[in-house]
């Protein structure tokens, strides 16, 4: 890995976990009026399918989308606004934390319908290929989706026209509080687009390095018309599942676990193996860190001091 | 009563959808086609005929069993610079793909403040007859006509099937174009070229001044049978207006004309209890209550699902007689004269109900 691939990969990383973690702060202000969905824990695989796509690359998401939303590239001044509910929101207001969209970058939508965008994501990844266009659509989906008869209908279509599509599914094994045991039958994700033709492969969402390559390798071949591609990545949602707040006190999951999942930390795990071959230095750690903080300010203050929209905003653009 | 000149080209409903379908192929390569059985044989009733051949397989589709997620993938074309026409057989069928109607098709332009829309034409064909029973000939109109964001139409003749079809396609927004299976054979004047016609506007049939009768789709040609004889037998001017559109609604013209005639009927393929009739009569009600020297009338299906048998469909549908009877309630006319037993033989269709009425084939 090159030094500038590292440094990328790691201040993608560290710059989700840093907004979300603000967002968490002042959410207990409650000037943010809608529910937010925290990735924080789940970083990797959200930089990871980033860094691998190009601008014209398109990417569709879904409930938990703001790390994939920055990892593409999205603006960060128009998500803080969009959760503050103000003008100059990504959604001028209209969808909060779970409607993202940057079209500038190819992020073309995500909402909290679950599997509601992977066949939207499937009829861009058609278009595409009807355009005869070598851009490439990556689909964000979790587990749950699984249980979503269109997600079998969207692997099946994806895989009749050889679309050139990646599917990522980001498995942490929890609906909101309910174990993928209670929910699905004792069999593998990936298999189950494997059975519909698809190419796969799996592995920890934990490790970047991995993520990043797997993507590539997967996006390479989706250029030259080879797709689709299914990607697997196990991983931990440290925090509750809608809120800002740590959720160990419900006592669905045991201390063990959720320390375990903490202790396998992206960030750390990849910061020491950068360290470590000297792709970067802690210096340039702090750099980045101080470099972050002082975006995420100015994000604040931007969304803060704009404008309000109102009842008549809201009668706009029913029709286009 | 065809507005056009009657020695213009007279082609069946079914037969303009395929022009129309041909010709916005013809013009704009976005425009796709996809359905269960599009290329095969029957041809969703013929509408779609030759298209493959002539377009490729890259343009004209058949579909895998996924009403949701090939109406999601159409979606994603859609956002995507492409211009999908969807078809369902069956507007029953169409339920399965709810989710990506309302949640993401009607939404998208909405919900991201504009940034991106839908141009996407989904035909529904509502059956009839032949024992198509409870999954094959629902009116779910109003149903789709509840969500801001979907266009919802339903035209009754070949020229206007054309003409809202080509309008349809060229629309960004998501257009549920709902035909009516016995409408497909009727034919009518219909121009060669390319034309559109308004998406959101009724038309006035005929013009009169004894009593409104507001219609929409396959109701426009049993309102017509009606509204002749009681021209013909009864001297009753009857202004019929076929409505065209669900959503949006053009309830202005049928207040202009209640405003002039004093009574309405409004008739309607779909059950009675939250039809589009009941919406259409309140916002005239609304709108002209003054004006109204009787209590409207709504002639719908009765509220139970369409059975299968003939012993049992025989009287469920509602007839040119049904229409006639409520336009003689309204004008308090006797029922027991001889006049009205004219009216009832010449309205009364012959041979078997559960097939379409061959006596009629157009041009409206």
């Amino acid at each position: 890995m090159t030094p500038n691939l590292a440094y990328n990969l790691y201040y993608s990383m560290l710059r989700i976990r840093r907004i979300e973690e603000a967002l968490a702060k002042r959410y207990t202000e409650q000037e943010m009026r809608c529910p937010i969905h925290l990735c924080i824990g789940q970083e990797a695989i959200a930089a990871g399918v980033g860094a691998a796509l190009l601008v014209s690359d398109k990417m569709y998401s879904n409930h938990r989308a703001h790390g994939h939303y920055l990892a593409k590239g999205g603006n960060l001044n128009a998500m803080i606004a969009e959760l503050y509910g103000r003008a100059s929101g990504c959604c001028g207001g209209r969808g909060g934390s779970m409607h993202m969209i940057d079209l500038g970058v190819g992020f073309m939508g995500a909402t909290p319908i679950v599997g509601g965008t992977v066949p939207l994501a499937v009829g861009s990844a058609w278009a595409s290929k009807l355009q005869k266009k070598t851009d490439v659509t990556v689909i964000f989906l979790g587990d749950g989706c699984f249980e979503e008869g269109v997600v079998h209908e969207s692997l099946n279509f994806a895989a009749l026209h050889h679309l050139p599509i990646l599917f990522v599914c980001e498995n942490n094994d929890f609906s909101v509080y309910t174990r993928r045991n209670e929910r699905q039958p004792d069999r593998s994700i990936h298999q189950i687009a494997a059975a519909h033709g698809i190419k796969t492969a799996h592995g920890d969402g934990n490790d970047i390095e991995l993520v990043f390559n797997l993507v590539n390798k997967a996006v390479e071949d989706l250029r030259m018309g080879k797709g689709p591609w299914f990607l697997e990545f196990m991983a931990y949602r440290w925090r509750e599942h809608c809120g800002p707040d740590f959720d160990d006190h419900l006592e669905y999951r045991t201390v063990e676990e959720i320390e375990g999942g903490k202790a396998a930390c992206p960030i750390e795990r990849f910061e020491k193996n950068a360290l470590a071959a000297a792709l970067f230095s802690k210096a340039e750690i702090e750099k980045m860190e101080r470099d972050i903080k002082t975006e995420i300010d100015q994000s604040f203050t931007f969304a803060l001091a704009d404008c309000k929209p109102t009842l008549e905003d809201a009668r706009a653009y029913v029709y286009a | 009563m065809s507005t056009l000149n009657a020695n213009t080209r007279q082609i069946s409903y079914v037969d303009a959808i395929r022009e129309a379908l041909d010709q916005s192929m013809a013009q704009d390569e976005r425009v796709i086609v996809i359905g269960e059985g599009v290329p095969d044989p029957k041809a969703i009733f013929n509408s779609t005929l030759g298209l493959q051949e002539k377009y490729g397989k890259n343009r004209v589709f058949d579909m895998p069993l996924s009403e949701n997620g090939v109406t999601g993938a159409c979606i994603g074309a859609a956002i995507s610079g492409m211009r999908p026409v969807m078809i369902h057989q069956r507007i029953d069928f169409a339920l399965l793909s709810l989710d990506q109607l309302i949640n993401n098709a009607a939404k998208w332009h909405y919900m991201f403040n504009g940034k991106s829309s839908v141009p996407l034409v989904i035909r529904m064909i509502i059956g009839r007859g032949w024992g198509q029973g409870p999954q094959h000939s629902q009116s779910l109109q109003a149903l789709f006509s509840l969500v801001p964001g979907l266009k919802v139409v339903m035209p009754t003749t070949a020229h206007d099937a054309k003409g809202m079809m080509v309008s349809a396609i060229k629309d960004n927004n998501p257009v549920i174009f709902l035909e009516h299976r016995w409408l497909h054979p009727i034919i009518d004047s219909v121009p060669e070229s390319m034309y559109e016609v308004q998406l959101d506007k009724a038309k006035i049939i005929c013009e009169g001044s004894d009593i409104t009768i507001a219609t929409f789709s396959y109701m426009t040609f049993e309102a017509l049978i009606a509204a002749r004889a009681l021209l013909s037998i009864m001297g009753i001017s009857v202004e019929l207006i076929d409505m065209r559109s669900v959503r949006p609604l053009d309830s202005q013209t049928v207040i202009d004309s209640v405003k002039k005639t004093g009574r309405l009927i409004v008739a309607d393929t779909a059950y009675k209890t939250g039809s589009i009739a009941a919406e259409l009569i309140s916002q005239v009600l609304e709108g002209a209550f003054e004006s109204l020297k009787v209590a409207p009338i709504r002639v719908c299906s009765p509220d139970f699902p369409t059975p299968t048998a003939p012993s049992m469909t025989e009287e469920y549908y509602p007839t040119p007689g049904t229409i006639a009877d409520a336009a003689l309630k309204l004008l308090g006319k006797d029922s027991a004269t001889n006049s009205y037993q004219e009216l009832k033989i010449a309205i009364t269709r012959k041979g078997m109900h559960d097939i379409p009425n061959r006596e009629f084939k157009g041009p409206f």
